[in-house]
């Protein structure tokens, strides 16, 4: 279908094309932010509309830097300086920059960008990003090429870059999200499985609302979805093939429920949980040859296996202790160490792609957290608070997570959030129907 | 198997519908007389609930449901009374198979309570095949929280949701 098709296309445009446009010579600029978790005063930036340089490019410029300044404004580490408080427009690509145009109105990070449409349709974008107190470009000057249809990923790209040379971190904009949209009352709820851009467009139907679907988890490179489907009448692990939408059920044992599945960094195994009896218990698969080995084996609740980085550890959650906690144990199975000692129940961890953080659902006094903590347990920190939330998922960059928010009562419905791991910026994800279980795919 | 899957299915939908207005448990509720395609009345009907041997008079008479406490997958007395009925029906109308479906409240996180509610349905499944039902006629399936049948947030609510329900399903072709 037109996923697939789309992204080979853009993809194939996009890698061609990237290079550089003028090789100046690198100088350290002072323009920089740091994250941390302490308070930032988000950075002044300014994006004019992209200079068009062809005729049929003008309806191009106005749309690229809305999505550039939206993406930064987003991360709540940049504030735009609105387009009326300007002294001065651009109107060439080439013309030197007016930095004191630019200073008077106390932009710090100015990104100027061009764009052009080929008579093929292609369109190119480029971008220079200047450090308007110092007066000098920051990093070099970038172009991309692509259908128009991709015009918001060139734009993400753009932002991406910008991201990563003030921050000194990668970006995550350029990136995607499956989900599970949401129709119908809270009683008859109908369920398929979504992807959009991490902004919420771009929105592609995976699944039919058939069968319910739950908890579908992205890949590492983000060419197929693990989730779980009722089609069979039975909860059961699926695997669905991005490009084409072609699902198939793993095969494991019949007259079981399996479900909670979640890729291993390596791609080519799942970790998942089967239901036995009142038992439930974490198994890996070999998604080429099926063989399955078990991983825990106690007469608990054993669900939501999630990962290290490295694929050497996988986090889980676990009632053995007489209510929901997280454990980390060995890939292989083994001995488990408890990490979550606060009050309350925690559930649904997830590994920071960056290695060094738990992201987890806290439920305590009838309230729903997300938090994180170390890998150790400490450091605990609840960074949102509702009648709901749950099921975290990490940026790419481990620096920002997305999650589920149910709102109470009859007409009660779920929603998708962001918020940076800092607990700062807060923010809805809008999309067309109501959502829930997002999982981040990779940076494109 | 689809068949009977398909029938499950079917039965466990007219099941949820009827039971969202119902006072208790479904009991009463005219609308179920005949929805199941088997009767037309409230009086003796073969197939309709007034017939001891069709499954509206066991969602109806007996009680087609079991409700636990919050967290809980252990069976309360009036539980068991419940599934001692059920027992007796399954063990008489021995043609019947049975799909048990446990389901959980909203208060939870999705794959616990998926979980959980494999717990509800399977104690249910162990009580009745300890009252000699035989295994082979009982499967169980779980909903978590995907499938509430009352829908405001406040405890009224979630205790009618934290249920397991036997959903007769394939009766022998005769």
């Amino acid at each position: 279908m037109s996923v697939n098709h789309r992204v080979t296309q853009v993809l194939t445009a996009l890698t061609a094309a990237l290079a550089l446009l003028l090789a100046l010579p690198a100088q350290a600029a002072p323009l920089r932010i740091e994250i941390t978790e302490g308070v930032v005063e988000p950075l002044p930036f300014a994006v004019p509309d992209f200079i068009p340089e062809t005729a049929a490019a003008g309806e191009w410029g106005g749309k690229l830097a809305q999505v550039v300044a939206d993406d930064l404004n987003g991360t709540g580490l940049f504030i735009q300086t609105p387009q009326d408080a300007f002294i001065s427009r651009p109107t060439s690509f080439a013309a030197p920059v007016q930095y004191n145009d630019w200073k008077a109105i106390n932009v710090q990070a100015l990104i100027m960008g061009a764009v052009s449409v080929a008579d093929n349709g292609q369109l190119t974008v480029k971008f220079r990003v200047y450090d308007v107190f110092s007066g000098q470009e920051l990093g070099k000057g970038l172009q991309f090429q692509g259908t128009t249809e991709g015009w918001r990923r060139m734009a993400h790209k753009v932002a991406d870059a910008v991201y990563s040379r003030i921050t000194g971190e990668s970006g995550y904009f350029d990136s995607r999200v499956v989900y599970v949209s949401e129709t119908g009352p809270k009683d008859d709820r109908k369920k398929r499985l979504a992807i959009m851009d991490y902004d919420g467009a771009n929105v592609q139907y995976l699944t039919d609302s058939s069968s319910i679907v739950l908890a579908p988890r992205f890949s590492p490179t983000g060419d197929r979805v693990l989730y779980t489907s009722y089609a069979t009448g039975f909860p059961r692990i699926h695997v669905l093939d991005v490009g084409n939408t072609q699902s198939r059920i793993l095969e494991s044992q019949t007259g079981v429920m399996s479900f909670a599945p979640r890729f291993a960094p390596n791609g080519q195994t799942a970790v998942f949980s089967i239901s036995e009896g009142s038992n439930t218990d974490i198994f890996t698969m070999d998604l080429a040859s099926g063989a399955t080995t078990r991983l825990t084996n106690t007469p608990a609740i054993e669900t939501a296996p999630s990962y290290s980085p490295d694929g050497s550890r996988i986090v889980f959650e676990s009632d053995r202790s007489g209510s929901q906690q997280l454990y980390i144990m060995p890939a292989g199975g083994g001995e488990a160490e408890r990490i979550s000692f606060g009050p309350g129940r925690y559930g649904t961890p997830v590994w920071s792609p960056r290695g060094d953080l738990i992201a987890f659902t806290k439920q305590h006094k009838g309230r729903f957290h997300i938090g994180v903590m170390r890998t150790d347990g400490s450091e605990e920190r609840l960074l949102t608070a509702s009648f709901l939330d749950e099921g975290p998922t990490w940026a790419p960059n481990g620096r920002v997570i997305m999650f589920t928010r149910e709102t109470q009562g009859a007409s009660g419905q779920a929603s998708l959030y962001s918020v940076d791991v800092s607990g700062r910026s807060l923010r809805r994800v809008r999309t067309p129907d109501a959502a829930s279980d997002p999982s981040w795919g990779p940076l494109q | 198997m689809t068949h009977l899957t398909k029938i499950a299915l079917l039965v466990g939908a007219l099941a949820v519908s009827a039971c969202t207005n119902a006072g208790r448990f479904g009991q009463d509720d005219p609308r179920l007389d005949g929805s199941a395609g088997a009767g037309a009345g409230a009086g003796f009907v073969p197939g309709g609930a007034g017939d001891p041997s069709s499954p509206a008079y066991f969602q109806q008479a007996i009680g087609d449901r079991v409700l636990f406490l919050v967290d809980q997958s252990s069976l309360t007395a009036e539980a068991q009374a419940t599934l001692d009925q059920q027992a007796e029906w399954l063990l008489t109308n021995s043609d019947y198979q049975a799909v048990i479906e446990g389901h959980a409240d909203e208060q939870g996180t999705r794959e616990y309570n998926l979980a959980l509610g494999g717990r509800r349905a399977n104690a249910v499944r162990e009580y009745l095949i300890s009252r000699g039902v035989p295994a082979s006629r009982l499967r169980f399936v779980s909903y978590g929280k995907e499938r509430p049948i009352e829908i405001c947030s406040d405890e009224s609510c979630y205790a009618k949701n934290r249920r397991a329900v036997t959903v007769i399903a394939g009766s022998a072709v005769s």
